[in-house]
């Protein structure tokens, strides 16, 4: 079976202090994340049954809520994560060019992982930046006032120095 | 520009920090607030006439005072941080900015409720802003605001921040309840509603950041002097989180009553259209409520200039009117397609969808599928019609809102713009080059 690093199964330990005694089960999504953070990024079934065990609840518990929600990586992902805001105000301001542009820049069609697993191209729902529209999350880093200039340099950038998985509850918040 | 008492001093260096939020006055009201009595801070509040900002506009202090007190069974505050519906963006900058006046509100509203263990639940998305709360709760405990006797006061608080991990439904409040027991957010029959019976089936309150937030002006202020700001029933200030085609997107703290056309043209506000384009449409409360064209948000049906408010904007019903709603503020400009937003937004509730009611599950998916036939040339008179019966059988047939919050811009898009939905029907060579279109909304090509 997997294992968390000590930092990360002291850290599940203090949130999980932070529900009642027996309501345990209410840091299924803090440990989830913590989870990919953990392991490359996304849940294996191997991984979803450890967080079962540390949270003290049926694999299938773990399962139907991971499966549930869209921040949850089911397959393997790219070590960076690009997720494009494709909605309403988003779309207003120009995401299908931003989609559009990495899409071509990168060789591969959303939801997809470019072959040398450096980047995954998502698109996600509204993420209240619609002020500062196109805009696009990597890992908890927003990306706002996109141009396809713009685009290319963070791409660049990334590809560069990135050397990890990127993950939305970002390395540094488990290891202080 | 009108009085701020939300965003005030926002940009000032450090204002995240206790330290910077102390030079601002902060937790002033917290100290006032522990020498009252929790029954008279809750009559303050209803003096407010403070009403919930996450969208409903329910009365702040008549759902307070709905919170049942059986005996020995502890009741919880659960603010609602999973701000999702599309073109708001205000609380994000509100917990980004100054995390300590939301723990500030948490704390007073705890006290006046009788709450001992409070959360924030804060969409996933948002990490940085967890990070954020986390540490100024860290520093709260450490200063005595948090924990046991505050301020000696002999009131204990516990808050914790707790993160969703994306899911538009959780915005609602038996979702978001479901979800922080740490199951699917699938919404909760009602009744029992959360004040008798919430998360872990003790008695709840659920408020937007927003609402919770404005309980400090109101402790420092007055309930009375709060209501004297804006206009009727529509008291205080409401942020408003302005996107699309406007020259100054951002969050504006108004004083209700504000009208529409100076909120959009004005400097102090979104400083007009982009480009010098015309104005087309706005939705002006999230895309849940319903579409205007220029004239009718400009404009109420009699001819009154409109205001931003709860009656000015619901003035005329859903036949000339719209809501207030979150205060999204999404302007389009006389390039936009309605039929694709529409189709964009549609998209977005299917998805969005929690499936256990059948009318939304499916519902939501027919309109999608019809949508992409309309906008692929392929649509027929019928289909718009079809469009508006199906809205019309998913609106007051589901369990929570969010069939309503489908159909509404459905209906709304049809009833002010119908000849543009005909348009794509009768002369689909005129229809231009979809097919990024598609791909972004994840379909395959035709």
């Amino acid at each position: 079976m997997p294992e968390f690093s000590t930092e990360a199964q002291e850290l599940v330990q203090r949130i999980i202090k932070r529900y009642p005694e027996g309501k345990q089960k209410s840091a299924i999504l803090p440990v989830l994340h913590i989870a990919q953070a953990e392991f490359q990024g996304w849940l294996s079934v191997p991984v979803m049954d450890y967080v079962a065990s540390l949270l003290k609840i049926l694999p299938i518990e773990v399962y139907e809520v991971a499966s549930f929600y869209s921040m949850f990586n089911l397959k393997p992902v790219g070590k960076c994560v690009i997720e494009v805001c494709r909605t309403g105000p988003c779309w207003l301001m120009g995401a299908e060019d931003v989609v559009h542009h990495i899409e071509k820049k990168l060789g591969v069609k959303e939801g997809e992982t470019t072959k040398d697993g450096m980047f995954t191209l998502k698109t996600v729902e509204c993420l209240a930046a619609c002020g500062s529209a196109p805009m696009m999350q990597v890992g908890e880093t927003y990306h706002e006032n996109l141009s396809l200039e713009k685009v290319d340099s963070i791409l660049n950038e990334y590809k560069t120095n990135t050397k990890e998985h990127i993950s939305h509850w970002d390395k540094k918040h488990i290891k202080k | 520009m009108g009085r701020q008492l939300l965003i005030d001093n926002i940009n000032q260096t450090g204002i995240h920090t206790l330290e910077g939020y102390r030079t601002y006055g902060g937790y002033q009201a917290l100290e006032k607030a522990l020498r009252m009595k929790p029954e008279d801070i809750v009559a303050e509040v209803q003096k407010s006439g403070l009403r919930g900002r996450g969208g409903a506009g329910f009365p702040t202090g008549m759902k307070w005072s709905f919170i049942a007190k059986p005996p020995g069974v502890p009741r919880h505050l659960v603010c609602n941080a999973d701000e999702s519906e599309p073109g708001t963006f205000k609380d994000r900058y509100l917990m980004q900015r100054k995390p300590h006046l939301l723990i500030e509100g948490m704390i007073i509203s705890s006290f006046a409720l009788g709450a001992n263990l409070s959360y924030i639940y804060i969409r996933g998305e948002m990490m940085a802003q967890f990070h954020i709360l986390q540490n100024a709760i860290d520093e709260a405990y450490a200063a005595g605001l948090l924990g046991k006797n505050i301020l000696n006061s002999g009131f204990d608080l516990d808050l914790h921040v707790h993160c969703g991990a994306g899911a538009y439904i959780c915005g609602e409040e038996t979702a978001l309840i479901e979800s922080l027991e740490g199951k699917r957010g699938n919404p909760r029959i009602k009744p029992p509603f959360p004040a008798v019976s919430g998360v872990w089936d003790r008695p709840t309150v659920v408020n937007n950041v927003e609402t919770i937030a404005a309980v400090v002006p109101v402790i420092n202020i007055s309930g009375e002097e709060y209501a004297k700001i804006g206009i009727g029933k529509s008291t205080g200030t409401k942020l408003i989180s302005a996107c699309g085609h406007i020259n100054k997107p951002g969050v504006y703290e108004i004083e209700l009553g504000v009208p529409v056309e100076e909120f959009i043209y004005s400097e102090n506000y979104c400083g007009g259209i982009k480009d010098g384009r015309k104005l087309k449409a706005v939705v002006a409360g999230g895309s849940s409520v319903p579409i205007l064209p220029a004239e009718l948000i400009l404009k109420t049906a009699k001819g009154e200039p409109r205001l931003m408010s709860y009656e000015s904007l619901g003035d005329g019903g859903f036949a000339t009117g719209t809501m207030l709603g979150s205060g999204g503020f999404i302007v389009m400009d006389e390039s936009t397609s309605v039929v694709k937003n529409l189709f964009n937004f549609t998209r977005f509730y299917h998805h969005e969808s929690c499936g256990q009611c059948s009318p939304c599950r499916e519902g939501t998916g027919w309109m999608e599928k019809i949508l992409r036939k309309i906008l692929d040339g392929r649509g027929t008179i019928a289909d718009i019609d079809l469009l508006w019966d199906i809205q019309g059988k998913i609106e007051g047939k589901t369990i929570c809102p969010l069939g309503e919050a489908a159909a509404w811009p459905v209906a709304a898009a049809i009833r002010h713009f119908r000849p543009e939905f005909e348009e794509y029907v009768k002369n689909p060579q005129n229809i231009k080059d979809v097919k990024h279109y598609y791909r972004l909304n994840n379909l395959q090509e035709a």
